[in-house]
């Protein structure tokens, strides 16, 4: 305990330098990966049998192992902090774009011939009937995504892309255990404060219909 | 103001749902399709919003042919109702019914005042509009989903089996208030069903299709009549003809076979006389061989009695009247829609023969409530 709070002590402002660097590069990876998975996912509800085609790579991809993904990216884009967010972004479409594409196919199909019928148009419909409505189900995906996400950002450090990651590789390399945990409890910490945090953003973009609709059932 | 020319689809796989259907409907016309399941019914009330597209053959809507207007206009100015109601769970009451609007981009105060309106014709207080739809019963849950339909003061309503999903209960009271908004807002419309009584009921014509064709297209009373096959027979139900029956009974039967009448040579006073005697309003004018010439009444002898003395001077000749041969169940239409204190009674021979009375009426609604009901009590 004593080392660690005099770790502290001399480390304690690089630690929260660290820790932004980890939070920055997860986050910035969630980010690109809801920006095109969300997309993708409602584009893909218009071609079910391009998804099917589509998601089964993603599924192959995720299987790579990550530090694979990453040693793949530095010939194609050096280290430091770029490689390591494009290779996370790669693990956070998945979860994002099959979890988009399973909220917005399961909205009721009579609410969308109701809306066809009502003369919306296509993007319309995506705008007032499709995303709201599976909104709940497409935040799980990005929840579970960018929790994932702060867990691997550690492997950024691999590739030079820092984060709290140095610690833990540093620990490792030196036999020094305290290392290891001033890495790994504030990387834990950060996962489980992000999923509070995304939990209460869920809440929020729910629509109101919806969150009484489930308390009511 | 609907109009199917030669309309034909045919789905991918070769499978004909409809079949050169040709029919015309009026503005303000109620017309319910019917059929079995599969019949092209679904598929005829679809084309014409463009939510299936023809095949063949033209729809125009007040002479313009709908292929050639966007469909997304095309579908603004189109109200859609249909079975699975379809309000969107997200959007409060209000934001429901004047969904169209937001897409026509009306104002949002317009809208809501809109909202507030329509509430308002259903009978349901503007306390309603905050709500969300899982907050209501499935029955207003529907009124909501006719109302979204009008919002636009579209002048024709496509109906998808919209009262199907309903408990029999609700689904009458909807029925009728839905026929009384209809009348008043004369909205045409196009109105899917499988159920014959409620197609009966609402409709001012029935087209029943079989096989992607039509294989009748009447009002109900001529349907029930005469069904032009046995499948349509078969469709009404033999029970529905049986249940119709006490109805179909000629005017003859149910008319008062003595009529108080004048001849044309008497004098306007005589007429007063007989009048005050029989303590009538109005006499049925007949000439020696019974043969009816017209009607007067008492207002007509008050206007006229400076100028004219004999009352074929002042005769009112236009009159309608009925053959005895004809339904009760038309004449009972024309009685009370038309607000006919009475119908004289001829025969093939314009001879007066008797006269049916909103008293008349009465001794039939009677007989059919009581009637039947002793009957039940006896077997």
């Amino acid at each position: 305990m004593d080392t660690i709070l005099q770790f502290l002590s001399t480390y304690g402002g690089e630690m929260l330098y660290k820790t932004w660097e980890h939070l920055y590069i997860s986050v910035v990876a969630a980010l690109l990966g809801i920006l095109i998975a969300v997309p993708l996912g409602v584009a893909l509800t218009r071609f079910p049998k391009g998804a099917e085609v589509v998601m089964g790579i993603l599924g192959i991809i995720q299987t790579f192992p990550s530090f694979a993904i990453l040693a793949f990216f530095i010939p194609l884009l050096g280290v430091g902090k770029t490689p390591a967010i494009i290779a996370l972004f790669f693990y956070s479409v998945l979860p994002i774009l099959r979890n988009t594409y399973t909220g917005v196919n399961g909205v009721q199909k009579s609410l969308l011939e109701a809306g066809r019928g009502m003369g919306m148009t296509g993007w319309e419909r995506i705008r007032y009937v499709e995303v709201p409505l599976a909104i709940p189900v497409i935040m799980a995906g990005i929840r579970l995504s960018t929790v994932y996400l702060i867990g691997w950002a550690t492997l950024a450090s691999f590739i030079g892309g820092g984060g709290l990651g140095d610690y833990i590789f540093s620990g490792l390399n030196l036999y020094q255990p305290e290392f290891i945990i001033v890495g790994a409890v504030p990387v834990t910490l950060l996962a489980l404060l992000t999923d509070l945090l995304l939990g209460k953003v869920e809440g929020w973009v729910t629509p109101k219909g919806m969150k009484k609709m489930r308390e009511a059932a | 103001m609907l109009k199917f020319d030669h309309v034909s689809k045919v789905y991918k796989g070769g499978k004909r749902a409809v079949h050169d259907l040709n029919l015309e409907i009026a503005k303000g016309e109620f017309i319910c399709i019917i059929g079995p399941s599969g019949c092209g019914k679904t598929t005829t009330m679809k084309m014409i919003n463009r939510l299936i597209e023809p095949t063949e053959g033209a729809i125009s809507i007040n002479g313009v042919d709908i292929m050639k207007s966007d469909p997304v206009t095309l579908r603004r100015e189109i109200g859609y109702v249909i079975q699975q109601i379809g309000l969107f769970p997200h959007m409060t009451i209000q934001e429901n019914i004047s969904l169209v609007l937001k897409l026509l981009k009306v104002p949002e105060n317009k809208r809501r005042a809109r909202a507030r309106e329509l509430l308002s014709l259903v009978d349901m207080t503007p306390d309603y509009l905050e709500l969300y739809p899982h907050e209501l019963s499935g029955g207003q849950q529907q009124r909501i989903g006719v109302l979204r339909a009008l919002a636009a003061d579209q002048p024709l309503i496509l109906m998808d089996e919209p009262f199907g999903a309903l408990d029999p209960i609700t689904r009458e009271s909807l029925q009728e208030e839905f026929k009384k908004l209809q009348r008043k807002l004369e909205k045409t419309i196009v109105f899917v069903t499988h159920d014959m009584d409620e197609a009966l009921k609402l409709a001012d014509r029935i087209v029943i299709m079989k096989d992607g064709q039509i294989v009748q297209c009447d009002t109900p009373d001529e349907i029930l009549r005469n069904p032009a096959n046995e499948f349509v027979e078969e469709f009404i139900g033999k029970d529905r003809l049986v249940q119709a029956r006490p109805n179909i009974q000629t005017v003859e039967q149910i008319m008062s076979p003595n009529p108080i009448t004048i001849t044309g040579d008497r004098s306007l006073s005589e007429a007063i006389q007989l009048m005050k005697q029989h303590r009538v309003d109005s006499l049925l004018v007949v000439d020696e061989m019974k043969i009816l010439q017209g009607v007067i009444d008492v207002e007509i002898i008050d206007q006229k009695r400076k100028k004219a003395s004999l009352v074929r001077d002042v005769v009112e000749a236009e009159v309608f009247t009925v053959d005895k041969e004809t339904l009760v169940r038309d004449t009972v239409r024309k009685i009370l829609k038309m607000g006919m204190k009475y119908v004289p009674v001829v025969d093939d021979k314009h001879r007066l023969v008797g006269i049916v009375t909103r008293a008349s009426l009465v001794d039939i609604v009677y007989d059919s409530i009581w009637g039947v009901d002793e009957l039940t009590k006896i077997g």
